[in-house]
């Protein structure tokens, strides 16, 4: 299936919770509705058609800096994912607000989705809801603050304190 | 709990902590450990010698790379993407390069395609070499270690040549590469890979069917297919897991649609698997990069201009004086350090892109728009400009599928770089690979992962 077929199998599909797609530079991308992600996750990953078995790549962007969205909801969590037998690529994205950034868990769907969220849960502050140990994956405990998120200044210093034990 | 009146022996415990008596041990391994060549903790609980749980913990070399990326323009960057794997830094660059070229939507000259396709398989297989070479060490097999470090060495002689440098190398430029190939590239490559293959047949003899290795290998370190691909684990672990998937392969790109080889694939999952398939991978490497540089467009030197190279100042004086007939036709000698940048050479190896390439150092001394053009490039506030928009680009790293996420606000700096590390998802699935085996075999299989510190913490 190419691209654009996935995106209108995910429209005809999920209708409303698709929210938007395009196809920049070549990567089919839809932007899902928060409620909705896992759903169209797990449809991604058991619908024989689309057999996407590999969640690729897991990150968040945080468009408070960019021109013409500081308003809007401030992070994207972003989904890349990948069918080894089909050999295609499709990219997913929810929004997330600051006031609630909270996006459900895909670590029932893969594994792998433990440490991806743990880490943009260390680098944006997005909490994975469902997520069975939402821990800092790169940064230490007493860290604080989340270093990818805009406004945290690229030259803070923060005493470096070694783990308890 | 009772105190015990005798001791006991290791390993004596027959269940999870369920003998009388006895309790789990925990063991952290790490950040520093002379058996673990990474800072990486692992966090153990030992049941005798039987690992029952382990938990990974890493961070230790995180160096901001993704936050850096953001406060500078989009080629400063480069720099940074040479210190995520440092055994093959020249794939990091191509592909970071590779990811914003797609946001600008240009494409590189054949011949810097081919540059990319031979620089990245000499990488390749210096990282293999590393990787196996390393492993082969901390299981006593020492003789195996000197020899692939020197196979490696006269492939880092090749980088050293095209690049100047061994391991920071920045060689790869949005648009195209720093500098053309040097002249004698093709002859000292077939003599680094007949050294290096002499090798490999050497470690072959002494590894393949070596009943210490072999014990320690095979059957261990075990991940089965369906977990491995849950665990989005890409590379030669997949591979060795009997799923043919290669970046290389699925998505050709740069000149790997255009020489032949095979994808390396086992399908055990093992250790021992995952140790054969980065033995074939290497001769596959070579073989890539010797039909590449058979089929590198060549592209003549100095022929369509006359006249012999003069020095920069006396150039810069012509410019002046205001005799510039002809003047951007006559080449400069170009000090040793910029070997192949020439007006020529630039023309081979970038493309024609005045948004993105600096122009060579005839135009930029010899023209006022070469020098407005470098200007341009430079200075704060301009430099390139990809249209505002993002793209994902994937090429298979040394360790698996190396993907660039890339997101531009349409500034001159980029707005989010993501790398996606291959020898992340091995490194989250570990403890799937270690936990009942006993703790000896973490060594291997740790070697077998190949962690690479500055890819993995960024």
């Amino acid at each position: 299936m190419d691209g654009a077929a996935i995106l209108d199998d995910l429209r005809a599909r999920f209708g409303a919770a698709v929210l938007e797609t395009h196809d920049h530079c070549g990567d089919h991308t839809a932007l899902v509705d928060r409620a909705a992600v896992r759903e169209v996750l797990r449809y991604c990953r058991d619908a024989g058609a689309l057999g996407f078995d590999v969640l690729m790549d897991l990150t968040a962007v945080d468009y408070s800096r960019f021109p013409g969205r500081e308003d809007g909801p401030r992070f994207e969590v972003v989904y890349h994912l990948y069918a080894i037998g089909h050999n295609h690529r499709l990219r997913v994205k929810v929004r997330v607000d600051e006031d609630e950034p909270v996006v459900p868990s895909a670590v029932p769907l893969w594994p792998i989705a433990d440490w991806f969220e743990r880490e943009v849960w260390d680098m944006f502050g997005i909490r994975f809801d469902g997520h069975p140990d939402l821990r800092r994956l790169l940064m230490y405990e007493s860290f604080v603050g989340h270093p990818l998120r805009k406004d945290y200044p690229i030259d803070r210093r923060q005493p470096l304190i070694g783990p308890a034990h | 709990m009772a105190t015990t009146t005798r001791e006991f022996m290791l390993g004596e415990g027959t269940g999870p902590g369920t003998a009388p008596g006895t309790e789990n041990m925990q063991l952290g391994l790490g950040p520093q450990h002379p058996a673990m060549h990474g800072i990486i903790r692992i966090n153990t609980e030992l049941d005798g010698e039987i690992i029952r749980k382990a938990d990974v913990e890493i961070g230790y070399l995180h160096r901001a790379f993704e936050k850096d990326c953001e406060v500078g323009g989009w080629n400063n960057a480069i720099p940074y993407t040479d210190r995520l794997n440092y055994v093959s830094p020249l794939i990091n660059n191509f592909a970071y390069a590779s990811a914003v070229e797609k946001l600008l939507g240009i494409e590189v000259t054949e011949r810097c395609q081919y540059i990319r396709t031979i620089m990245a398989e000499i990488s390749r297989v210096c990282d293999h070499l590393t990787c196996v070479g390393a492993s082969a060490m901390e299981l006593g097999a020492f003789t195996v270690f000197l020899y692939m470090i020197k196979a490696r060495e006269f492939l880092w002689e090749l980088v050293e040549a095209v690049t100047g440098a061994r391991l920071t190398i920045s060689y790869g430029r949005v648009g195209g590469v720093k500098a053309d190939l040097p002249d004698d590239f093709a002859a000292q490559t077939k003599k680094a890979f007949a050294e290096t293959r002499v090798v490999l047949a050497e470690v072959h003899r002494l590894l393949t069917g070596n009943r210490i290795f072999m014990d320690r290998m095979v059957g261990i370190g075990r991940l089965s297919r369906e977990e491995t691909v849950a665990y989005a684990i890409t590379g030669p672990l997949l591979r060795a897991a009997g799923v043919a998937y290669d970046v290389r392969r699925a998505q050709p790109h740069w000149a790997y649609d255009r020489v032949e080889w095979e994808v390396a694939s086992e399908k055990d999952g093992d250790n021992y698997a995952r140790y054969l398939v980065r033995m074939r991978e290497m001769e596959q490497s070579m073989r890539i990069a010797e039909q590449a540089l058979d089929a590198i467009p060549a592209g003549p030197v100095n022929v369509d201009f006359e006249g012999r190279p003069i020095e920069p100042s006396a150039y810069v004086d012509q410019g002046k004086q205001g005799k510039t007939e002809g003047l951007l036709l006559v080449p400069i000698t170009l000090s040793p350090n910029l070997q192949g940048q020439g007006r020529e050479a630039q023309k081979r190896v970038n493309v024609g892109d005045k948004r993105v390439v600096l122009p060579s150092k005839e135009h930029a001394y010899g023209s006022i728009e070469g020098l407005m053009n470098h200007f341009m490039l430079i200075m704060e506030g301009y430099g390139i400009r990809p249209p505002a928009g993002e793209a994902y680009f994937a090429t298979e790293g040394a360790n698996g599928e190396l993907g660039f996420y890339v997101v531009s606000d349409g500034s001159d700096r980029p707005y989010r770089v993501r790398c996606r590390p291959p020898c992340l998802p091995p490194l989250a699935a570990l403890h799937r690979m270690v936990e009942g085996e006993m703790i000896a075999d973490l060594i291997p299989t740790f070697g077998s992962v190949n962690m690479i510190g500055g890819e993995l913490d960024r």
